[in-house]
């Protein structure tokens, strides 16, 4: 199996060339879409590049964890409720939780993702 | 300020909005293999006739690259929109990579558009496509497509019918097979 640093490497192959950035801006606790300038079309290519690389399926409610916004007991009124943020805390253990901590709309949680929680995800698929 | 839009006005508009819709997308000539899900080939005969070229460029027509990666588009959207049952809005999200080997594409010149599905997931897809002049690749790249809900916006991508008319138009029943190799069924039929 791949290790840790083959998988960032891996990661940020793919992350320069979805995104068009430096590879130096592509550090572990790096914001997909605030800090590297993601776009939704993009978060789509980069799952597929991801799966075409490490030969893995990807489901996109795994990356961003659209599933449970229509369960009341994690979202009310478009706002992520306390058990909602602590879902999305243990499934993105490395996600940045603090756009989502001042601002608890489900529209944010996209925000949350980080190279490293993709890194999380991939080395998980791995296993 | 509000304008009266007379019963002509209101048909002529609706004719002319049809027309566009109609003639804009002829961007491939037809299908020449078409296998559900997996590949598509379509054939464009590049045409001294195309409106287009009279200004790009006078007297030294050439087909611009833009149109043709409309064309390789179509092919890959359609092979899409087929696997998808006709249910999402298929629309080019991204083109992560295209290269062009050779712009000088002129009239009398016959482009091979090729589309290999990568993935087809309901939330979008990704495309190799590559153009063939007779055998020689003259560009080669890769397409994203977003699928976009048919309700999105409620504005639908086609009028009514003109989607299911420009495939059949295209071939895609005449060539066309399912995954198990066996010739797609013609809905209208």
């Amino acid at each position: 199996m791949a290790t840790k640093e083959e998988i960032f490497s891996a990661v940020q192959d793919v992350l320069v060339d979805s995104l068009a950035v430096d590879a130096d801006e592509v550090t572990p606790d790096a914001t997909l879409l605030d800090d590297l300038g993601a776009e939704s079309i993009d978060l789509l290519e980069i799952v597929f590049s991801l799966e075409k690389k490490f030969e893995i399926k990807i489901d996109r409610s795994e990356l961003i964890p659209e599933d449970i916004f229509t369960d009341a007991q994690y979202v009310v009124d478009g706002r992520l409720t306390p058990a909602g943020l602590s879902i999305i805390a243990d499934r993105l253990p490395n996600a940045n939780m603090e756009v989502l901590e001042q601002n608890p709309m489900v529209q944010n949680v996209a925000k949350v993702l980080t190279v490293q929680s993709v890194c999380d995800l991939v080395e998980k698929k791995l296993q | 300020m509000q304008r009266d839009v007379s019963l002509v006005d209101f048909i002529l508009i609706r004719q002319q909005r049809k027309r566009s819709l109609l003639m804009n997308w002829y961007w491939i000539d037809r299908f020449t293999l078409f296998e559900s899900g997996k590949r598509a080939h379509a054939v464009k005969t590049i045409t001294r006739a195309e409106s287009h070229l009279r200004d790009h460029f006078r007297f030294h027509p050439i087909a611009p690259a833009s149109l043709i990666i409309e064309g390789l588009a179509q092919t890959a959207g359609l092979m899409i929109n087929e696997a998808t049952k006709f249910d999402k809005k298929v629309v080019l999200g991204k083109i992560p990579s295209l290269t062009f080997y050779d712009t000088e594409i002129v009239p009398g010149d016959v482009l091979t558009y090729e589309a290999t599905a990568d993935y087809i997931n309901d939330e979008g897809s990704m495309a190799t496509v590559a153009v063939k002049r007779n055998e020689e690749l003259v560009a080669e790249g890769v397409l994203v497509f977003a699928h976009l809900g048919s309700d999105f916006n409620s504005k639908r991508q086609f009028a009514e019918g003109d989607l299911e008319d420009l495939v059949r138009a295209y071939g895609m029943y005449d060539v066309g097979v399912d995954a198990d190799g066996n010739p797609l069924h013609d809905p209208s039929l």
